[in-house]
């Protein structure tokens, strides 16, 4: 199950220097766990998306792995403290090697 | 099954939300975790290095309205500089088949050591957080987390 | 906040624990029944007034409501207030037999003193009170709270989605209210109760399940008696657990302390000279909430349905419980000095409805609420020769009653009927009304199935509600009363941990121990799950007692509880 909807994330516009903002992020994904079986009785394989990576102008702040704990649809909420205008990547990597990436703009005041 | 909504096969479903009491009631075979497992995890990070208490927040429901989506939020205390900061935060939770939940890694510039995640608990269980600082030092923290098949009303 | 020292000088300014004596019920504790002045005297204390009602059941005339006689506590709770029943209640607050004051607030000689005191409650009694104190203290000095649990409850309730106490409310004036069974009307109806309301909706500990927000307004600043007054809302924290979450799926609730702190800090920074928490919580939840959140003066509690004649005291924290079903308001006064509360009277008010004259507006809106339905409300459909009740840690004789009407209906070997806190008394030689039955059956889940579980099931069923009702932590405690069973007995050891406390599960027709790996008929109603199907519970009773004509319910001794 590769990533099929495009990723929805709250972040705001602006801040001033040295605030520390709150990101949102949301999305759809089955996160199959490889633990269940179909009707047939075989087992459903994993497909997860096991990475998530948040950077600012280029440079990685945060990272998340992600196991087959990890909610269907997953949400995950993390932070940043502002300190030059630029913009926001975040990346999801699946199982089978695609990705996803989603941006956003932060002005600093 | 385990980790899915059970999804009623009769006409009349059975009554007192026993969903998820029946969902685990099907998959008598799946192993769990124990502790050994989160501890066998922890040790293959970071050998027999002491941990000590304090410094993380965990903050999960007492009980879980949706073993499904449970609500995790992980901080940890710390100025977050250059010079001290937490490096990596690891979830884990031990009634789970696989023991890991999440794993973060934290910079200076994340500003605060707090993260919020949504994760599957298949009955109640210990969610155990271990925090690694920038100095080599490890935290860690436990909750329970109750998953029920529900009261009666009120 | 409330010092410990300025307790005990306001309780003995008020005679509160030095006599035993508690406001309005000290004059009747002398002269037998009360009257409307009898109810409402009370030596006022500063200029502020609180009016708390809470779990009306949207009960808008009078009726019967037997306390519980049996309701144990657990933990830190064994043997304190609400955890007392009859005797040890009486004395306890130094109440005497035989009074108002032990009719309206146990289960002893309930019968017969229900035949000298009457019916509690009614809309239009409690709106002649409300109005008799906004007089006596000025409009602009009273704030008048509801605890939730009052939109639903009876015919006319479920009939109007809550929109016939809505009404009642704005008739009354009230301020703000929370939520529980609210919520069992759906997420649509409820937002749409909170827009249209002439009232706040408040509740902290709500939030978006996609973006963790907040769905309501958590807390509103009132100014009355010249005092700015923050009332901070708890809806029921375990509503998508205790009820269908299928209905609410977007919203996840939770206690929320942090955020409850956070709450009370950001009201005092905005001028608050006292804070009130409007909860729904239940009793012991609030009890330990009160001891780890700071800076709460006043918790108005609910959700337990327990009526305790004076304050509990947590800290500088006054907990107050109201009761239920409109038998009791309650009253507090405070005296608000530099931005603190310096001192304070209470007063648990009853609402013999034979005491107090009707609201004629009242009277006239209830009578217009309940047209429509008055066929159905009126029509007898049988006879009860015992007392019929619900209220109880593990059954009632209502609820046996249901059980019997599912196994007979159903053709069920076992019944169970969930643990609600709600519906009236019927008194021995009363008529069995449609309402009656309504009044402890009118939800919107009603559905009554039928399905095999084996002996096992039912086992952990058992276990896992009674951990939700006397797990030792009020925090991990959720829901009502044991659920009520038909058809078998068992044995509960209150202070085992889950998993431990049920055994010697019996099969009644047989007197066989149940077995673990065999299946059994099972008959039950209030499934949380979604798409239930089978009849209404009240149309399966209605038929069951039609046709018993005359119902006889025995004290159930089919459950054996120790370790209480």
């Amino acid at each position: 199950m590769a990533i099929k909807s495009k990723p929805r994330v709250k972040v705001p516009s602006e801040a001033k220097a040295g605030e520390i903002v709150e990101i949102k992020t949301l999305i759809s994904h089955e996160m199959e766990t490889g633990q269940r079986k179909d009707s047939t009785g075989k087992t459903i394989p994993r497909a997860i998306i096991n990475k998530f990576t948040a950077s600012f102008n280029g440079k990685t702040f945060f990272e998340a792995d992600w196991f087959t704990s990890v909610s269907a649809n997953p949400y995950q909420a993390f932070f940043y403290k502002a300190s030059e205008s630029g913009e926001f990547t975040f990346t999801w990597k699946d199982d089978d090697g695609s990705e996803q990436t989603a941006s956003a703009k932060l002005t600093v005041a | 099954m385990q980790l899915r909504s059970w999804t009623p096969s009769r006409r009349e479903t059975m009554g007192l939300g026993l969903t998820a009491l029946l969902a685990a009631a099907l998959a008598p075979c799946l192993v769990m975790a124990t502790e050994e497992a989160v501890a066998a995890e922890l040790k293959k990070l970071y050998g027999d290095k002491p941990m000590a208490d304090g410094k993380i927040k965990l903050d999960l429901p007492e009980i879980a309205e949706n073993g499904l989506v449970v609500p995790l939020n992980v901080d940890v205390e710390s100025p977050m500089t250059d010079g001290d900061y937490v490096k990596a935060v690891h979830v884990f939770a031990d009634g789970n088949p696989l023991p890991q939940v999440v794993t973060y890694k934290f910079t200076p510039q994340s500003g605060k050591a707090a993260a919020s995640v949504r994760m599957r608990l298949a009955q109640t269980q210990n969610v155990i957080a271990v925090a690694e600082m920038s100095n080599g030092t490890l935290y860690t923290a436990k909750a329970q987390v109750k998953v029920t098949i529900g009261g009666c009303g009120g | 906040m409330i010092s410990r020292r300025d307790f005990v000088i306001a309780a003995m300014a008020a005679g509160m624990l030095a006599s035993g004596a508690r406001g309005a019920f000290a004059q009747a504790a002398r002269s037998g029944k009360m009257t409307q002045d009898d109810i409402l005297r009370f030596d006022p204390v500063g200029t502020l007034t609180i009016l708390h009602t809470t779990d009306l059941h949207a009960q808008l005339e009078p009726i019967y409501f037997r306390e519980p006689s049996v309701n144990i506590g657990v933990g830190d709770a064994r043997g304190l207030p609400p955890h007392l029943v009859d005797e040890a209640f009486l004395a306890y607050y130094k109440i005497a037999a035989g009074g108002p004051e032990a009719y309206s607030l146990t289960s002893l000689d309930f019968d017969a003193l229900a035949g000298t005191y009457g019916r509690m409650g009614g809309a239009d009694r409690i709106a002649t009170l409300v109005k008799a104190i906004r007089a006596a203290r000025g409009d602009g000095n009273v704030l008048l709270l509801d605890g939730g649990d009052g939109l639903q409850g009876s015919w006319s309730s479920l009939q109007t989605k809550g929109e016939d106490m809505v009404r009642v409310f704005g008739a009354l004036g009230l301020d703000a209210m929370v939520g529980h069974w609210e919520f069992t009307y759906g997420a649509e109806r409820v937002q749409e109760i909170v827009e249209k309301a002439p009232f706040a909706f408040l509740a902290q500990n709500i939030r978006s399940a996609e973006w963790q927000e907040p769905v309501f307004e958590a807390r509103k600043m009132f100014e009355r008696g010249g005092a700015k007054v923050a009332v901070i809302g708890q809806a029921f924290p375990r509503t998508p657990i205790s009820n269908p979450r299928w209905m609410i799926p977007d919203w996840e609730f939770g206690l929320r302390e942090e955020d409850l702190q956070k709450q009370v800090d950001d009201a005092r920074a905005a001028g608050a000279d006292v804070v009130v928490l409007l909860s729904h919580n239940g009793f012991d939840v609030d009890r330990k909430l009160a001891g780890r959140v700071k800076g709460i003066d006043v918790i108005l509690t609910g959700h337990t349905h327990d009526a305790l004649p004076a304050p509990v005291m947590v800290g500088s924290t006054l907990l107050i419980a109201t009761g239920s079903h409109g038998k009791f308001i309650s009253r507090l006064d405070l005296d608000v000095k530099d931005g603190k509360v310096a001192g304070f009277r209470y007063g648990l008010l009853p609402v013999f409805s034979d005491a107090i004259a009707p609201d004629p507006e009242m009277t006239a809106l209830v009578r217009e609420i309940r047209a429509p339905f008055a066929a159905d409300l009126g029509r007898v459909v049988g006879r009860t020769g015992s007392l019929l009740y619900r209220r109880g840690n593990f059954n009632g004789t209502f609820d046996d009653m249901i059980c019997q009407a599912m196994l007979t209906e159903r053709d069920a070997e076992i019944a169970l009927s969930p643990g609600f806190r709600w519906g009236g008394t019927l008194r021995p030689g009363d008529p069995i009304t449609f309402e009656a039955i309504a009044n402890a059956t009118a939800i919107t889940y009603p559905a009554c199935y039928r399905n095999m579980m084996t002996g096992q099931q039912l086992k952990d069923v058992l276990e896992d509600v009674a951990d939700n009702i006397f797990n030792a932590d009020p925090y991990f405690q959720g829901g009502g009363d044991m659920v009520r069973v038909g058809g078998v007995g068992y044995a509960i050891a209150i202070d085992q941990p889950m998993g431990k406390r049920i055994s010697d599960l019996t099969y009644l027709k047989t007197g066989q121990p149940l077995d673990p790996s065999k299946t059994y008929a099972v008959a039950g109603w209030a499934s949380v799950n979604q798409g239930v199907e089978g009849p209404a519970i009240w149309e399966l009773v209605e038929r069951y007692v039609a046709a018993t004509g005359t119902v006889d319910i025995a004290p159930m001794a089919s459950v054996k509880v120790s370790g209480a």
